[in-house]
């Protein structure tokens, strides 16, 4: 197991170096210029120099190479600076903004707690929700409870977010006026007051969210309680006189986790890319909508490396589902 | 599909073992039933199969033959109409230009339904491709595979948009702003969604190969290009045509996401996920314009994914007959 870790851990390398160089090269072609928002009458020799400061002048391995080391080999030595004190990465250069300037592992580290709020939140409501619902489908198979189950699934398929969201907009901020509709960041919660507010203010985002989530991850227990329920290891625990409860909530439900838990740590750099809709529509400053404005503003180091982080996220966590698999399941052995 | 066809007499029986034959058994009283009529058979007992494949119909009916019956022009501005609620003249009413709206809302499903089917296409073409290659050609194999993973480790939504930002003059320029941005929408879209197709295939096709009747046609000197035509394509049929529908699905959503986001179709270019971007500035005075493009675009989708889950039903010969 260990060496099988390992071996995936040592082919991600390339993997990750793959992905970057591509993301790198598709900006690359962008056709947009920083320096096109600046004033007109900037002589174009002083453009030429903003565009040297920039680092544009040098050819472009040397710019992949730089962005890679700076990425790869600086940013974590300024996340142990920050966390030990430490002074390993004084005087380094690291990955600009170019809109603000500042370091762009800077604001995503500012980003970051809003869209875990309200993702991660979604996530484990969704969570809660869909393994109930799932394994009573399975347990009583097309019976009134498992259609209008495989229905409200169907709709958290196909109702994308930026209509669930406007539409519970409408009827909650709008018609009822129950739920403010912007998402508050600024809002510090340090009182009973404050939280009800910050509760409020979440309950649309999350609800939204989970509606998705919840649809996928229920049709997968759903799926894989079913296909437990006819081993024949059930029929001998029915058998030797073990209570319905215990059979279907012990012995099925222990081995029809195994598909579900990998299913739910992939599903997990979801969470830290952000709900870039769904934060568009609530209008909650996280990671999704941090990309966004990127993207508009063409702050090519920016996408680059958010793109980039993402990336990560799910080749790391496609990794940990597949270890994760091969611990919970004696069946699958990789070496 | 080719392969199961039985030859129903033999040649050289005499009439004695014929007799014989005949009134030993059982005889089955029906003529054989085809595999489509099976198929027919087990859709049409869907009942959300059917009924997601009777409104995906009246959808696409509705979006392309509508505005032959409901011939006001969908870019007509009529600015002392504005911001109207439903009426006579204006069933669906109309925007805050004073278009109207149910032409607008045909116009843009038109949009909407062709870039589904088209990077639909798309996506299934080189996936099915990918997959029949990976699964066909033990040497091409391990490449395509790592291929397919290293698309699927992409974030696709962020790539999606940085891409349309990318190429959207440069297309707009070369075919026209409309033209320009379907080519791009449909390739962006296709080429980020074979993969799962790819997958399918492949596992299909590395089962198939193994099989004796293409050992057969092997043994009587088939070329390999008409091996898979002949005897693996149709074969996989059944798994393409379920991510047919699936990919539908997807790739409206997709498109309506980008048109949301604003890095769509141009403006005074309806799709249903424009309209619904337009509309949400107009909320609070005419909730209903952001209604009817977002049920559009969820009954198109849900009517897919029904049409999806009842021939995946229906192709399938271990649920078949169940």
């Amino acid at each position: 197991m260990l060496t099988y870790t390992v071996r995936r851990l040592v082919l991600a390398i390339p993997t990750l170096l793959f992905i970057g160089l591509v993301i790198f090269l598709l900006l690359d072609l962008a056709p947009g210029d920083p320096t096109a928002q600046l004033p007109l009458t900037i002589p174009p020799e002083v453009r030429e120099q903003i565009r040297q400061s920039l680092g544009l002048d040098e050819p472009l391995p040397v710019r992949f190479g730089k962005w890679m080391v700076q990425f790869c080999w600086v940013e974590p030595q300024v996340m142990i600076d920050s966390l030990f004190g430490s002074h390993l990465a004084e005087g380094q250069q690291r990955v600009l903004s170019w809109q603000t300037r500042s370091p762009v592992m800077d604001i995503v580290w500012q980003r970051m707690p809003q869209t875990l709020w309200v993702v991660g939140t979604a996530y484990l409501v969704a969570i809660v929700i869909a393994l109930p619902i799932g394994i009573y489908s399975a347990y009583r198979q097309y019976s009134i409870f498992d259609n209008v189950g495989t229905f409200i699934s169907m709709i958290g398929f196909s109702v994308p977010p930026f209509f669930s969201g406007v539409l519970v907009i409408v009827i909650f901020a709008v018609n009822l006026g129950w739920l403010p509709s912007i998402y508050d960041t600024t809002h510090a919660v340090n009182d009973w007051d404050s939280f009800v507010v910050q509760l409020r203010q979440m309950v649309m985002p999350v609800m939204v969210l989970a509606l998705q989530i919840t649809a996928q991850l229920s049709r997968f227990m759903r799926a894989s309680m079913l296909d437990n329920l006819n081993q024949d290891y059930v029929r001998t625990a029915r058998a030797k006189g073990l209570s319905e409860r215990v059979v279907v909530l012990v012995h099925v439900l222990r081995n029809s986790m195994i598909p579900v838990v990998t299913v739910i740590a992939l599903g997990i750099p979801q969470i830290f890319g952000g709900a870039i809709i769904t934060e568009q529509v609530f209008k909650v400053n996280g990671i999704g909508q941090l990309l966004i404005s990127a993207i508009q503003a063409n702050d090519i180091p920016m996408v680059q490396t958010l793109t980039f982080i993402f990336a990560i996220l799910i080749v790391l966590f496609n990794l940990i589902a597949d270890v994760l698999y091969g611990i919970l399941d004696p069946r699958i052995r990789y070496d | 599909m080719t392969e199961d066809r039985r030859t129903t007499a033999e040649p050289d029986l005499t009439a004695e073992v014929l007799d014989a034959v005949l009134t030993s058994g059982p005889v089955p009283l029906t003529p054989p039933r085809s595999q489509l009529s099976e198929v027919w058979s087990q859709f049409i007992h869907h009942k959300g199969a059917v009924a997601g494949g009777v409104v995906f119909l009246l959808i696409v009916f509705a979006v392309f033959l509508g505005p032959q019956i409901w011939t006001l022009d969908a870019t007509y501005i009529d600015i002392r109409a504005r911001n109207q609620g439903p009426s006579l003249a204006h069933p669906f009413g109309t925007d805050q230009l004073g278009r109207d709206m149910l032409s607008r809302m045909m116009i843009g499903g038109q949009t909407s339904v062709l870039v589904g089917i088209v990077a639909m296409s798309l996506g299934l073409v080189l996936g099915t491709l990918i997959g029949v290659l990976a699964g066909f050609y033990r040497r091409l194999d391990g490449l395509l595979m790592r291929l397919t993973d290293l698309f699927l480790a992409l974030p696709l939504l962020p790539l999606l948009l940085v891409m349309v930002m990318l190429f959207r003059d440069r297309l707009s320029a070369a075919f026209g702003p409309e033209t320009g941005i379907f080519i791009l929408m449909v390739t962006a879209i296709g080429i980020t969604s074979w993969m799962p197709t790819a997958r399918i295939v492949r596992g299909d096709v590395l089962a198939l190969k193994e099989r004796e009747f293409v050992l057969a046609a092997r043994s009587i000197g088939t070329s390999n290009l008409m091996l898979i035509a002949r005897h693996i394509l149709p074969n996989v049929v059944s798994p393409i045509v379920v991510s047919a529908t699936l990919g539908i699905a997807n790739a409206i959503i997709t498109e309506s996401a980008l048109s949301f986001l604003g890095l769509g179709f141009p403006p005074d270019f309806p799709t249903w996920g424009r309209l619904l971007f337009d509309a949400v500035d107009y909320m609070q005075q005419n909730p209903e314009r952001v209604i009817m493009p977002g049920l559009a675009i969820s009954l198109t989708v849900l009517s897919v994914n029904y049409l999806g889950d009842g021939l995946r039903d229906a192709l399938d010969p271990r649920i078949r007959g169940r």
